[in-house]
């Protein structure tokens, strides 16, 4: 329990101050205000005329979820649709669940039955699933509520989800409140066989070392996972499994999502999710340069990055940049065309399956991690790139 | 308005060293700076204290030397400064780490907080949401825009992966920032003698009346089992000739994976 001032109601009239057996109440820009001293006495509540002092919930007494039983995915979904993360999760949490012989869950809201079917059939034993309204935008502090409660429930052994925007955001708050410890953006999962433990396994330092993390005396271990590195979970059209509907009473929420505005583009640009990124740097020289790698990108289905040279320049909006302070990426192919490989940009897509570097000068470090080196000027080698897809396609 | 600002000092390089042992990290001879998200945090911190008016006081949890960085942020016009340093703190993972600003920023009492997005260090992006839950106050991640801010409420724009969210939070609430945001500001001449004068207030573990078995390493949920370096990459090739003929290579390549 705590108490605080209602400040759109308050009139600053003072009647409060001396009600405070510890002086915690003080006046602050003409209105009340109640300061660390409070003892939650609940003295002032009567004394307001206007009845803007208020007691809230407290968060809970963070508590340790000991033992639990069953491997649990947070299955996100957009727009209602499940998000290629969640297919990824289901692929890594139905091997730690086959490792550990226990069950998989996924825990889905804000969509319909029909999607939540999807998860069974690409590995889910059972699927906790709400379809309230409140949950079709994502909000942090209902996600948050569902979450925590149904883990404290059911107290599940291993919680994964996405290293999303969305998981990013709300994830930390879950575990927060179970007091149990959360490893971000892992990219590898596995048991360790001797103690059953979660071996989380994610690059720090910008990619620079690895580290092995474990967290032994919470429950849930919970991590979130790197979008694109975990194998999508088997379709089986004929898998059988549970919905478990979870009703959302007692949710409530301090911040409200107004609108959603998609930015939309020629191509997709969620970096994180496709196949092909075409990026480029300075190199290109001006901002039309793009215009050039956004037809190489079109062909090939893939999107547009950037280095952060090219981003300062103005010449791309910021969501394209690739690198330490923009995003990690790792699709099956990344070309780097005019960018020198600054190990800021580096630790951003390094870890691509094939990194196709084109850049004029031979001691670019870009070459360090490419997987095909080309020494030459991007104009020169990107308009005959597309030239000759064109005619192998046969659209030239 | 009072505005809390968390800033965490890192390592500059990427040079990093290993304490064997502990498997945990050597800070010492490495330049270190301002995480960049906490200055665009800062510069945040500073324009909504423009607009509306209060004090913007910057926080760091970190050891002795981190003093530089709130010396650093009193220059670009901080009020003031709290440095939370402790062995107790030595260790913490980012619950621990949480839940020791939040004892902090109780203490202080604060109508906006803000994060950076992530520090470039750990990479983790979790102290910011879970001070939040520690503080159970509302959070708002990847601010991009601040649209309008009032004493009692905020209406920001939250980047997400295909576009952008409007959301709205009552105060107080704590915010995490993208660089997208804004450019933080230089030091101003002023802010430097400020920076040279100013009183750093120095916490330690009784000053926020923190639960020992909360703090530092102890408190701390996850270990670090060990740290190794990632397998360098191989098979590298060079595509040479003319690019007529590096294009043919290179079309080859493409064929065997399937992308043309
Ligand atoms: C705290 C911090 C965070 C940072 N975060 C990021 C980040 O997230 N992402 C990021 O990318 N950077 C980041 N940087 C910046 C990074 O250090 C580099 O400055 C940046 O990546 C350089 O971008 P670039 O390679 O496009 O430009 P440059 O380094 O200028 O390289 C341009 C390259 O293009 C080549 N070139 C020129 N013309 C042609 C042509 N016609 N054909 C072929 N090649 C050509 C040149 O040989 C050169 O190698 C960060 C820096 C700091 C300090
Ligand atoms: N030791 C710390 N002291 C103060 N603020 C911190 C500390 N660690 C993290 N933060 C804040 O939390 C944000 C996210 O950090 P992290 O979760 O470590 O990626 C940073 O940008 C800082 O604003």
């Amino acid at each position: 329990m705590r108490i605080i001032v209602n400040r759109d109601k308050c009139a600053g009239c003072e009647e409060c101050l001396s009600s405070c057996p510890f002086e915690a109440i003080v006046i602050k820009d003409d209105k009340a205000f109640i300061n660390e001293y409070c003892n939650a006495c609940k003295a002032c509540l009567s004394v307001c005329p206007e009845g803007a002092i208020i007691e809230i919930e407290e968060a809970e007494e963070p508590k340790t979820v000991q033992e639990g039983k069953g491997v649990w995915i947070f299955a996100e979904q957009r727009g209602g649709k499940v998000a290629s993360i969640a297919y990824e999760l289901l692929g890594a949490g139905r091997r730690l669940a086959d490792d550990l012989h226990v069950e998989l869950s996924a825990v889905f809201f804000g969509s319909t039955k029909n999607e939540a079917e999807e998860l069974i059939k690409c590995g889910a034993d059972k699927v906790y699933f709400c379809d309230d309204p409140i949950f079709e935008r994502f909000n942090d502090e209902p996600y948050t509520q569902l979450l925590s409660g149904l883990i404290t429930t059911y107290r599940p052994e291993i919680v994964i989800a996405g290293a999303t925007p969305i998981g990013r955001s709300f994830i930390p708050r879950v575990a927060a409140r179970l007091r149990t410890g959360l490893t971000a953006d892992c990219t590898s999962l596995a048991i360790d066989k001797e103690t059953g433990n979660l071996l989380q396994i994610r690059p720090a330092f910008g990619g620079n070392i690895m580290a092995t993390i474990l967290c032994p005396n919470h429950r849930p271990q919970m991590a979130t996972v790197r979008p694109r590195v975990m194998k999508r979970g088997e379709y089986k059209a004929d898998r059988r499994g549970e919905i478990i509907p979870v009703n959302a009473d007692n949710i409530s929420s301090r911040t409200k999502v107004i609108d959603s505005i998609k930015e939309i583009s020629d191509i997709a640009i969620n970096l994180q999710e496709v196949d092909i990124i075409v990026s480029g740097g300075r190199g290109l020289g001006d901002p039309k340069g793009f215009k050039l790698l956004e037809e190489l990108a079109g062909l090939l289905g893939g999107a547009v990055g950037a280095s952060r040279a090219a981003v300062d320049s103005g010449w791309i909006p910021y969501r394209h940049q690739v690198g330490q302070t923009g995003k990690t990426v790792c699709p099956k192919l990344y070309f780097a065309c005019g960018i020198s490989g600054a190990v800021q940009h580096l630790v951003g897509m390094q870890s691509s399956d094939i990194i196709i570097a084109i850049n004029k000068n031979p001691e670019a470090p870009i070459f360090n991690v490419a997987t095909y080196g080309i020494v030459g000027d991007l104009y020169k080698i990107v308009p005959l790139l597309i030239k000759r897809i064109k005619e192998i396609r046969g659209v030239a | 308005m009072k505005i809390i600002v968390c800033i965490k000092q890192v390592p500059d390089t990427a040079e990093v060293r290993i304490n064997p042992e502990t498997g945990t990290l050597i800070r010492e001879g490495v330049p270190s700076i301002i995480n960049p998200y906490d200055m665009h945090a800062l510069e945040a911190g500073l324009q909504i204290r423009e607009k509306v008016g209060g004090t913007v006081t910057v926080i760091t949890m970190g050891p002795p030397q981190a003093e530089t960085a709130l010396r650093e942020a009193i220059s670009m016009g901080a009020d003031d400064a709290i440095l939370l340093s402790d062995r107790a703190f030595a260790g913490s993972d980012t619950w621990a780490t949480s839940y020791t600003l939040s004892m902090a920023i109780r203490k202080c009492g604060a109508d906006i907080i803000i994060c950076g997005k992530q520090a470039i260090d750990g990479d983790t992006a979790q102290v910011g949401p879970e001070t939040a839950e520690f503080l159970n106050i509302p959070h708002i991640s990847y601010i991009r825009k601040v649209e309008d801010i009032t004493q009692n409420s905020i209406r920001i724009q939250r980047l997400m992966d295909e576009g952008y969210d409007i959301v709205e939070s009552s105060l107080p609430v704590l915010l995490t920032v993208v660089k997208e945001l804004n450019e933080p500001r230089l030091p101003s001449l002023k802010g430097k003698m400020a920076a040279k004068k100013a009183e750093i207030m120095k916490w330690g573990k009784a000053d926020i009346m923190g639960d020992e078995d909360k703090l530092g390493l102890k408190g701390s949920p996850t270990q670090v089992k060990n740290i190794f370096t990632p397998e360098p990459r191989s098979g590298k090739k060079m595509l040479e000739g003319k690019p007529e003929e590096i294009v043919d290579a290179l079309i080859r390549e493409l064929r065997q994976i399937k992308c043309v």
